[in-house]
């Protein structure tokens, strides 16, 4: 599904490389969850596949179903399937939460040529989904993000991603700042989504949300690459020895 | 004192070119007015107070020529329950008005009204009052040579807005009118204003507002990208009384709104706010003049401008506490989203304070769009376009919320929602 071969990104304003030539093919149905060290790119990895300015790839490739996504607007690449849960969701300041969200599953219906959902049918499936997640009504009316806490945002986050139903997941740290509870809603809604079409990308500091959310790899991310693949124990040598080992081995 | 020569010349020139008309019971106070203005003179650049917008198209005895707009969208305020007043190019259209009357409402026209009036009490009074510390020789102009306007008495709750319809049908009009609100104490109105009036148009509205009375006003400016106006509002308020004012501003080459308001009885409120987007060869002017003049009373003033491709916006608001004006809270904001380099956004908030017990405070900004926001509405598959606009009517929210009924805020928000996606073609 998510084919990433040799993936060289730089900085637009400075020279500065961060990616230097990360290989990684997330398959639909499975989830691949990427580790690794603060500062090593994840979150670079995250925006350049989902189609932030800034950042310039100097080499290698992104396709989603064998279409090249890196040439894609942002807008695009989320009709076609990519959804980022963003490890800083972004605040905005008079736009209500509802008409955003309408707005966005609707323009991507269109973008696909699909039907519009009416406004009846939409609050039906939205209601149902914030309940799940333990989103109320109040938040929902709020403008986006302002004045959520950061959990709140998180399962916002989430809530967002059930109801576009995108075929590549990217969660960018979607677990941290989040209580035990909050975790548990977070990988449910996550579970909820998991299905043959989908694949899922994790970007985790930590075991626990592999606990809810059980991944079928694991990658190791350090200084711009992957340096090491391997099944969930890879996850649990992380927790216990942190990555000295790992590092030392990938030199 | 003798004014310099090239003001003289000019206001000669502009007077030369007017007629005043004779008789009734404004006569008197026409006359004063035109007493005033020969003795300030007409605006010019050097003029302090008109340092960011040139006043000589307004000033000059012929209006310059403004195109018609051509629309087939229906106008603002359609849907709304309302007594429609139309004046075509500045004239009043009978036909199209409906029958001047409403319970706990009289309405006159200046151009007939009866002989003796209650209007006397106020028409020109206030604006008298406005001119200190800054004159405001355009709207002394208007009480001198008014042709008409509408004079309105408010004795109890009126059932439902009045509508003032400005209509441009001729590329050279030069309309000028004056109108006269009384709200007895425990009165309450709305009016309504739409349309681009005439070419040029000085229009001045006194507004006085006895305790307990309370006034609101949803103003939107016409769309015709050629016209200019003057257009100045002199408002009063006695105890616990409520003044509330909003105007939507799109198009026009020049438009100067001011404002002065004087706060006389305690525990009063006053909110003026004002939206305006702007495209090209647009220039906005918001000149507000706040005096707190007596306890515990609250003014707003919220204006925020959305420009583009070489637009100008410009905010000169000003809060004066007097002496003895305790308990004042006084809030401005003026904030412009400038949606490219060449457009630019002038403000000069000021503050006088003279009593020591009170909150006010005052910003300007001035700023892009926020890029983090579009990314992040443009992942979730919104395009660049609409998202930008969800941006740009959530940066007006704020002025647009000021307007108390939640049916006029919508009228404004999707009279700016069909701007904005015009611009985008
Ligand atoms: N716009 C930017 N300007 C300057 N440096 C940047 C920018 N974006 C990323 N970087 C740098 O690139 C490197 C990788 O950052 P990134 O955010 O991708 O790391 P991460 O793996 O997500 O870290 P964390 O675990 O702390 O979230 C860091 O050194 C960061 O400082
Ligand atoms: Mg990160």
């Amino acid at each position: 599904m998510l084919e990433i071969k040799n993936l060289h990104v730089q900085l637009e304003e400075e020279d500065k490389q961060i990616l230097k030539g990360v290989n990684l093919t997330v398959e639909a149905g499975k989830v691949h969850a990427i580790m690794g060290p603060n500062g090593s790119g994840k979150s670079t990895l995250s925006y350049v596949l989902s189609g932030k300015d800034g950042y310039e790839v100097t080499d290698g490739s992104a396709t989603l179903d064998g279409e090249d996504i890196l040439e894609m607007e942002p807008e695009e690449r989320a009709a076609a399937g990519v959804f980022l849960a963003f490890q800083y969701p972004v605040e905005i300041p008079g736009v209500g939460n509802m008409t955003f969200l309408r707005t966005a599953v609707n323009s991507q219906r269109k973008a696909r040529g699909e039907e519009e959902m009416s406004a009846t049918e939409f609050l039906k499936v939205i209601r149902a989904k914030a309940k799940d997640l333990k989103i109320d009504a109040d938040m929902l009316k709020r403008p986006v993000n302002v004045g959520f806490s950061g959990g709140e945002k998180k399962r916002n986050e989430i809530l967002q991603m059930a109801m576009l139903e995108p075929k590549m997941c990217i969660l960018d740290e979607t677990d941290s700042g989040l209580d035990v509870d909050a975790m548990k809603l977070v990988a449910d809604g996550v579970n909820a989504l998991r299905d043959e079409g989908r694949g899922f990308l994790v970007i985790t500091h930590y075991q626990r949300l592999l606990d809810h959310i059980k991944p079928d790899v694991v990658h190791i991310m350090a200084d711009g690459r992957i340096i090491k693949t391997g099944g969930p124990e890879l996850a649990l040598e992380v927790e216990n020895n942190g990555y000295a080992d790992l590092l030392a081995e990938a030199v | 004192m003798a004014l310099p020569q090239i003001k003289q010349d000019a206001t000669d020139a502009r007077l030369a070119a007017l007629d005043m008309p004779q008789g009734g019971w404004a006569q008197p106070a026409r006359e004063d007015a035109l007493a005033r203005v020969q003795a300030m003179g007409l605006p010019n650049a050097r003029d302090e107070y008109w340092k960011y917008t040139r006043p000589d198209t307004l000033v000059q005895p012929d209006a310059p020529k403004a195109a018609l707009l051509e629309s087939d969208e229906a106008l603002i305020f359609g849907e709304v329950d309302r007594l429609k007043i139309v004046f075509v190019d500045g004239v009043f259209s009978a036909e199209e008005s409906d029958d001047l009357s409403m319970a706990h409402v009289t309405i006159d026209r200046l151009a007939d009204a009866p002989d003796i009036h209650w209007a006397k009490d106020v028409y020109g009074v206030l604006e008298t009052r406005g001119q200190t510390p800054v004159q405001r020789p355009l709207a002394t102009l208007n009480t001198a040579f008014a042709t008409d306007g509408v004079l309105i008495h408010v004795t109890g709750k009126a059932s439902k807005p009045i509508s003032l319809i400005y209509r441009h049908e001729s590329e050279v009009s030069d309309a000028i009118l004056h109108h006269v609100v009384k709200i007895d104490s425990g009165a309450e109105v709305t009016l309504l204003e739409n349309g681009p009036a005439a070419a040029r148009f000085n229009k001045c509205m006194e507004v006085e507002i006895a305790d307990g009375g309370t006034f609101h006003h949803v103003r939107a400016q016409g769309r015709d990208h050629e016209r200019r106006a003057a257009t100045a509002i002199f408002t009063r308020l006695g105890e616990e009384s409520v003044f509330k004012s909003f105007t939507l501003t799109a198009n026009g080459v020049l438009t100067r709104n001011e404002c002065v308001i004087e706060l006389t009885g305690d525990n009063a409120t006053a909110h003026i706010a004002g939206a305006c987007v702007g495209d090209g060869d647009f220039h906005h002017d918001d000149t507000v003049f706040i005096t707190h003049d007596a306890l515990n009373c609250e003014s707003r003033q919220v204006f925020k401008k959305v420009l583009r491709n070489g637009a100008t916006g410009v905010f000169q608001g000003k809060i004066l506490v007097k002496e003895g004006a305790q308990k004042t809270d006084g809030y401005q904001i003026s904030q412009s989203l400038l949606l490219d380099e060449d457009s630019q956004f002038l403000a000069k908030p000021e503050l006088e304070i003279y009593a020591d017990d009170v909150a006010c405070s005052h910003g300007s900004t001035s700023g892009a769009i926020d890029e983090e926001g579009l990314f992040y509405l443009r992942s979730r598959g919104i395009d660049e376009g609409p998202a930008t606009d969800l941006l740009t009517i959530a940066f007006l929210a704020e002025a647009v919320m000021e307007i108390e009924d939640e049916g006029l805020q919508d009228e404004i928000n999707s009279r700016v929602e069909a701007w904005l996606s015009r611009r985008r073609g």
